[in-house]
């Protein structure tokens, strides 16, 4: 533990690997014993960070509140269907504030945006390679994406941290959109290459 | 199931984002549903946002906002307890035919729908959205039929259901997913020995070109 501690990028990362287990225990917890305090300690981390993205994607500050109210009590109510070999806490995580956030603007009840966990026709449980890539997912994919090129970068946190559709992003950066696409094939095709690589 | 042809990267990110119209995302969904392969990549392509999610600057949140969502679950809990063994209920169950998240639309058959006859060979069962500027639509085209030649007029995405086609970008069976940017030109032929049915997303009216391409405009006729 000494030595890790010694290098620094190694002791990051292992920090991080230390935190997923740790959010992934809470969120077990949350699950199986109903435990608030728990709850709370997610509350407290994801909290302001769901509200930190609605309002970068435009929320007004009730709206953005309100939708981690949501986003939140969902997370309680579905702790049990978090499948950790899926996959990390903040993607899951992630994927139920973009989800809010599309019931929010929507006025129809049909929900387009699936779980793609709870879709399938047949019944597949999770092989060994998507619990492999479940395990070492959040880090490579952070990695891979501390390597992108600028520009590929500004695309990614465009998309995701505000929400930003291609077509608004490519006004944005005036670009054209055929442009905006090829940077995010790019991105995309880098963290699956990383990902590849360790198999 | 062998599916051959998959989403493209740019659309999976789409997805990811939550960027897709609802229209294509009933598409995409429905070929989720489908395909292991693209599962997968999109759960790739969602870790992205997971990334960018614990990157996000924090806002403050209001006084009391822990407070009031924990009387929100205390309510909840007590309605457990008053009720126990209450099952929340399933959602509706997918066909053989039909993904589920198609099925949330037009239920778990496709042979007990409302079909209309566009042209000859070619029936079509439009599915009402309220939030798209898209259109959604089945598409049943008869076996040996050919669907006139037509350019995009913006994006669109095909997903085979039943039976088969072919075009010059190769053969499409059940699963398969034509995911087809404006530039793209074909003419796809049914060569499975029924109908072949396709559930489409599209961006823009399709242009379909000559006097065939004039009588097939019912089709897509917004």
């Amino acid at each position: 533990m000494l030595k890790v501690l010694q290098m620094e990028k190694p002791t990051a990362d292992a920090a991080r690997i230390a935190d997923q287990a740790v959010l992934k225990s809470l969120l077990s917890d949350i699950a199986l014993s109903r435990d608030k305090s728990a709850f709370e300690a997610l509350f407290v981390r994801f909290g302001p960070r769901v509200k930190g993205m609605m309002i970068k994607s435009g929320a007004s500050n009730d709206v953005a509140e309100d939708l981690v109210q949501e986003v939140m009590l969902t997370i309680w109510r579905k702790a049990s269907l978090y499948a950790p070999e899926r996959g990390n806490v903040s993607t899951w995580i992630f994927t139920i504030a973009r989800n809010a956030r599309i019931d929010r603007l929507r006025r129809q009840p049909v929900q387009a945006y699936v779980d793609v966990d709870t879709v399938s026709l047949v019944c597949d449980a999770p092989n060994a390679e998507t619990a492999v890539m479940g395990r070492q997912n959040a880090e490579i994919v952070r990695a891979a994406m501390d390597t992108l090129p600028a520009e590929q970068r500004d695309v990614i946190d465009l998309a995701f941290i505000q929400f930003m559709p291609q077509s608004e992003i490519a006004k944005t950066l005036e670009l054209p959109i055929g442009t905006v696409k090829s940077r995010v094939r790019l991105a995309y095709k880098k963290l699956k290459q990383n990902l590849e690589e360790l198999r | 199931m062998s599916i051959h042809h998959h989403l493209d990267d740019a659309s999976l990110v789409r997805y990811a984002s939550g960027d897709l119209d609802a229209a294509f995302a009933i598409v995409v969904a429905s070929h989720l549903a489908m395909c292991g392969k693209c599962r997968e990549a999109v759960r790739l392509a969602e870790a992205m946002g997971g990334v960018c999610l614990t990157e996000t600057p924090e806002a403050d949140l209001s006084q009391g906002a822990f407070m009031r969502l924990s009387q929100r679950i205390d309510a909840e809990l007590d309605k457990d307890q008053a009720q126990p063994g209450e099952q929340q209920t399933s959602e509706a169950v997918a066909s053989a035919d039909v993904p589920l998240p198609l099925s949330h639309l037009i239920g778990g058959s496709l042979d007990d729908l409302a079909w209309r006859h566009v042209v000859p060979g070619v029936q079509r069962y439009r599915i009402d959205m309220a939030d798209t500027q898209s259109s959604l639509y089945l598409l049943k085209i008869g076996s040996g039929r050919t669907m006139p030649e037509h350019g995009h007029g913006g994006t669109e995405m095909t997903l085979i259901l039943r039976g088969s086609y072919s075009d010059v970008i190769g053969k499409f069976d059940r699963g398969d997913i034509a995911d087809l940017d404006e530039h793209v030109e074909h003419q796809p032929v049914v060569d499975s020995t029924g109908p072949c049915i396709c559930l489409v997303a599209t961006e823009e009216p399709t242009r379909f070109k000559g006097i065939v391409g004039r009588l097939m405009q019912p089709l897509v006729g917004i």
